[in-house]
């Protein structure tokens, strides 16, 4: 790139500022017609004309102050445009190639206008390669919006599937149980405690058992990661059970010489329940034999 | 990245810690950020500025609207031209304090922000800045 | 000096904390509540938090201080109504409060502490609550 002067280089995003304003009308027309074949009619002419519009003008007023960098303050309403544009587009189902059509379309009515009135070769080329730079940073800078929305979407999805896949059972009045599946990462440890301690608040509990049958390995992360959750629950006023411990997870423990503090622990989630009902001033009794199979109605209650 | 938004407040007292909570708060809830990631931002900032006041001897705080693109965030920088911290690897553990604290506001801090920087040089002072995104 | 009320209600103190403290209030909480205790021989506390929306290792500090203290005197703090993103904030921050016993709300922190003061010569009186400053009356003896 060859060096310019401060002068040189406000004269070249000058021209660009003296067309826009001068043949908008025309440049929109161009503009419309390269772009047309874009889009499969999804958006109709008159809104394309006004998005085009309006468009135009937000760009003619960023280079009329004499701005030739997208990452300039005087460009703002021009990326604000476009962030909201590369957005609906990504929604309606458009490819970021398609979206940044939208700004390199321009390229070629403005270069035929600045043809037009160029002095010499030598201007011409300097007017044309400011206005590529910028338009091409203009186009990329589409393309990133439109992968950061579409990368929005893949997060808000994550963090469904992780909110789904951490359900809260309410096992009796002030009881609830956390069965959790998979490895508990950081991410997931956060969802969870979220999703326990609103569940501890909605239903008064006043025990959790986290049963971690599902989780495959304990190591000393996940132990501080399920150590976090317990204490979140233990500041609101929730006692924790873990339960679940298979004999391999046990030795894990053991030998890594993991801490899980006072937390009580239970191989099984019966013995967790039993325990949990018991901690809570209540038992279960038989009252009655169990009816034979096929015999209308068991008659016993708990 | 883009800073839409700036604002810098005192940092001398008590009662300023409390309106740059309010402030930091108020921020927050402006970019977006969700009930947790609010709690976290303010708590890291109300720890960052009791340390401003009792061992910076008082400073300033700048607060940042952020934006990466579609991403939006709030980023505080806590400077003083006080003491300067001598080892901060030691500083940034947890439970280490000169003072009565408990020793966590630094080390805490950053497990409560998604970027934390920190500059500090003996007798010259301390900048330290945390960012939260949305 | 703006002070955080302390009601009484038998031998318990009900603080609820609803302002955004700054460090220097949270400190006079803690020298008031100390002196209550004291002067009136309370046997529970409640500290009720639950409009609080920040708890910083300062006002964590205060809570676990208040706890000990109030232990020493011979009686039993409960803290109620953290919100769920404090606490989450709370263990992020590496703050477990050990020694601060906790309960879901009022309701159930009342029933802790009178199951904790049980068997006390005094069952704790459900009569008409007081407010009074810390300047205090004095006109009850100590126990």
């Amino acid at each position: 790139m060859t060096e310019r002067t401060p002068s040189a280089r406000a004269d070249g995003v000058a021209p660009l500022a003296r067309i826009i304003e001068q043949h908008r009308d025309e440049l929109l027309t161009e503009w419309l017609a390269a772009q047309g074949r874009v889009g499969r009619g999804a958006i109709n002419s008159s809104e394309l004309r006004r998005q085009g519009g309006e468009f135009l003008g937000l760009l003619g007023a960023a280079v009329a102050s004499g701005a030739d960098s997208v990452d300039d303050r005087a460009f703002t309403p021009v990326r604000s445009f476009l962030d909201d544009l590369s957005r609906a587009r990504a929604q309606q189902g458009f490819s970021p190639s398609e979206t940044a059509t939208f700004v390199f379309a321009l390229k070629g009515p403005l270069f035929d206008h600045l043809r037009r009135g160029a002095t010499d070769a030598g201007a011409l080329a300097s007017q044309v390669w400011t206005a590529t730079e910028l338009f091409d940073a203009l186009g990329l800078y589409t393309t990133e919006v439109h992968q950061r929305g579409r990368e929005e979407v893949i997060q808000r999805q994550q963090r469904d599937m992780l909110e789904l896949s951490t359900p809260v059972v309410t096992l009796w009045d002030g009881v609830l149980a956390l069965p959790m599946i998979g490895t508990l990462d950081s991410a997931r440890t956060q969802v969870v405690m979220e999703t326990l301690l609103q569940r501890i608040v909605d239903t008064g509990a006043d025990i959790a058992i986290i049963d971690i049958t599902g989780v495959p390995t304990v190591d000393t992360l996940t132990a501080q990661h399920l150590l976090k959750t317990v204490t979140a629950a233990r500041l609101m006023g929730a006692e924790c059970i873990i339960s679940g411990i298979r004999p391999q997870i046990a030795q894990t423990i053991v030998h890594l010489g993991v801490d899980l503090g006072n937390v009580t622990t239970k191989a099984s989630l019966a013995d967790a329940f039993r325990l949990a009902l018991q901690r809570t001033g209540r038992t279960v009794a038989r009252v009655a034999a169990p009816a034979a199979p096929g015999a209308p109605g068991l008659g016993g209650r708990a | 990245m883009n800073v839409p938004r700036r604002e810098v407040m005192p940092v001398r007292g008590d009662g300023d810690v409390v309106l740059v909570r309010q402030a930091v708060r108020a921020w927050a809830v402006a970019q977006g950020l969700g009930l947790v990631d609010q709690t976290k931002i303010v708590t890291a900032a109300s720890e960052l500025a009791r340390n401003t006041v009792e061992y910076g001897g008082g400073g300033t705080v700048c607060l940042e609207a952020v934006e990466n693109g579609a991403r939006k965030g709030l980023r505080l920088t806590f400077e003083d031209q006080g003491p300067g911290i001598p080892d901060l690897a030691l500083a940034l553990t947890d439970g280490y304090t000169t003072g009565k604290g408990m020793g966590l506001g630094l080390s805490g801090s950053k497990r409560l922000v998604n970027e934390f920087d920190i500059w500090s040089e003996v007798g010259k002072g301390t900048r330290v800045t945390v960012t939260r995104w949305k | 000096m703006e002070r955080i009320p302390i009601l009484r209600m038998g031998r318990l103190l009900l603080v609820t904390i609803q302002v955004d403290m700054h460090d220097r209030l949270a400190m006079t909480l803690q020298d008031d509540l100390t002196a209550r205790i004291s002067a009136e021989g309370a046997r529970g506390v409640l500290l009720d938090i639950s409009s609080l929306e920040i708890v910083d290792s300062f006002i964590g500090r205060m809570l676990s201080n208040i706890a000990a203290m109030a232990r020493v005197l011979d009686a039993e703090t409960v803290v109620v109504g953290m919100q769920p993103a404090v606490a989450i904030t709370l263990v992020e921050l590496g703050l477990a409060l050990p020694g601060v016993r906790t309960a879901l709300n009022v309701e159930k922190g009342m029933a802790l502490l009178q199951a904790l003061t049980r068997g006390d010569d005094d069952a704790p009186a459900t009569g008409a609550a007081e407010v009074a400053s810390a300047e205090g009356d004095g006109e009850r003896p100590a126990a």
